[in-house]
């Protein structure tokens, strides 16, 4: 599954904040440790913002902090804010067809299990799993 | 001690008797909307190689139940510890109880010999995937796949 350079970017954002919700990095902290532009992350942290996952302190010291619920923000829940839902295809010449529609149920298959599986994985369970393997 | 096991501390595990049929059978139907009492009478029958375990507080309360089968060669897969149902009082959720009984079943596959667990869940149930996740299990190698029969 290949996902959008911002998506990426939200998803690694979040997760380095929510690894200590009571820490803030800035933006420059944060695009150090990815290897992006500030301005790029900068605008997928606005849109972290936007939806009440990450908070921006100002002033000295000032930076980004985890504000949502690890336990309940799922991967899906940052991958729909940069991506179209897996289900919202736009109609496509050829769909009406028999072909078309017996290759859309496939296609569909295949959006369900992706989305169920990017809704069952939590920050925290992701976050768990990745100190585990960091422990070994 | 962290919280989960915490929580999980305050529950008791035990093998399932006849008596908590009544319990078993009512909360089935609570969670999933239909009684299916001869399902159950006979599913907690002692059978070999199946492990059935109750969750109560330490009050001695009824909290929910777990059923955990070892079964060999199915599917070409040597023998594999298969988590049949987890069912937890939807007012004893996120306490621990749910992690409790699945510790205690893999608790019971290691003692016999069993070095992987798996379970099949519905992938539009994201509740249940999500809990199972928590846990540490990932997508196993197999996939479902069904058709309807035509009369």
């Amino acid at each position: 599954m290949k996902l959008q350079m911002a998506t990426r970017l939200g998803l690694y954002a979040a997760l380095e904040l929510a690894r200590d919700p009571t820490r803030q990095l800035s933006a420059t902290d944060l695009s150090e440790r990815f290897a992006v532009s500030t301005n790029h992350l900068a605008k997928v942290l606005r849109e972290l913002g936007r939806a009440g996952l990450v908070e921006a302190e100002r002033g000295a010291g000032g930076g980004y902090r985890f504000c949502g619920n690890p336990r309940r923000t799922t991967l899906m829940d940052i991958v729909a804010l940069f991506e179209e839902s897996p289900g919202d295809r736009a109609a496509e010449p050829g769909d009406g067809t028999d072909v078309g529609r017996a290759l859309g149920r496939v296609l569909a298959e295949v959006d369900e299990i992706a989305e169920a599986t990017l809704r069952s994985v939590t920050l925290e369970t992701l976050l768990k799993h990745a100190h585990r393997n960091r422990a070994r | 001690m962290a919280d989960g096991a915490r929580e999980a501390a305050a529950i008791h595990l035990r093998d399932v008797a006849t008596t908590d049929l009544p319990a078993i059978v009512d909360l089935d139907r609570r969670l999933t909307g239909e009684a299916k009492p001869a399902y159950w009478k006979a599913g907690v029958a002692p059978q070999a190689d199946r492990f059935f375990l109750v969750a109560e507080t330490m009050g001695g309360v009824f909290a929910g139940f777990a059923i955990g089968e070892i079964r060999a060669w199915e599917f070409g897969s040597p023998p594999v510890g298969w988590v049949f149902a987890i069912q937890v009082d939807p007012d004893r959720r996120q306490a621990g109880v749910g992690t409790a009984l699945l510790e205690g079943l893999c608790a019971r596959f290691r003692a016999a010999g069993v070095g992987l667990v798996r379970t099949m869940v519905n992938r539009r149930d994201h509740l249940i995937l999500a809990f199972f996740r928590a846990q540490g299990m990932t997508a196993g190698p197999s996939l479902e796949l069904e058709m309807e029969l035509q009369p």
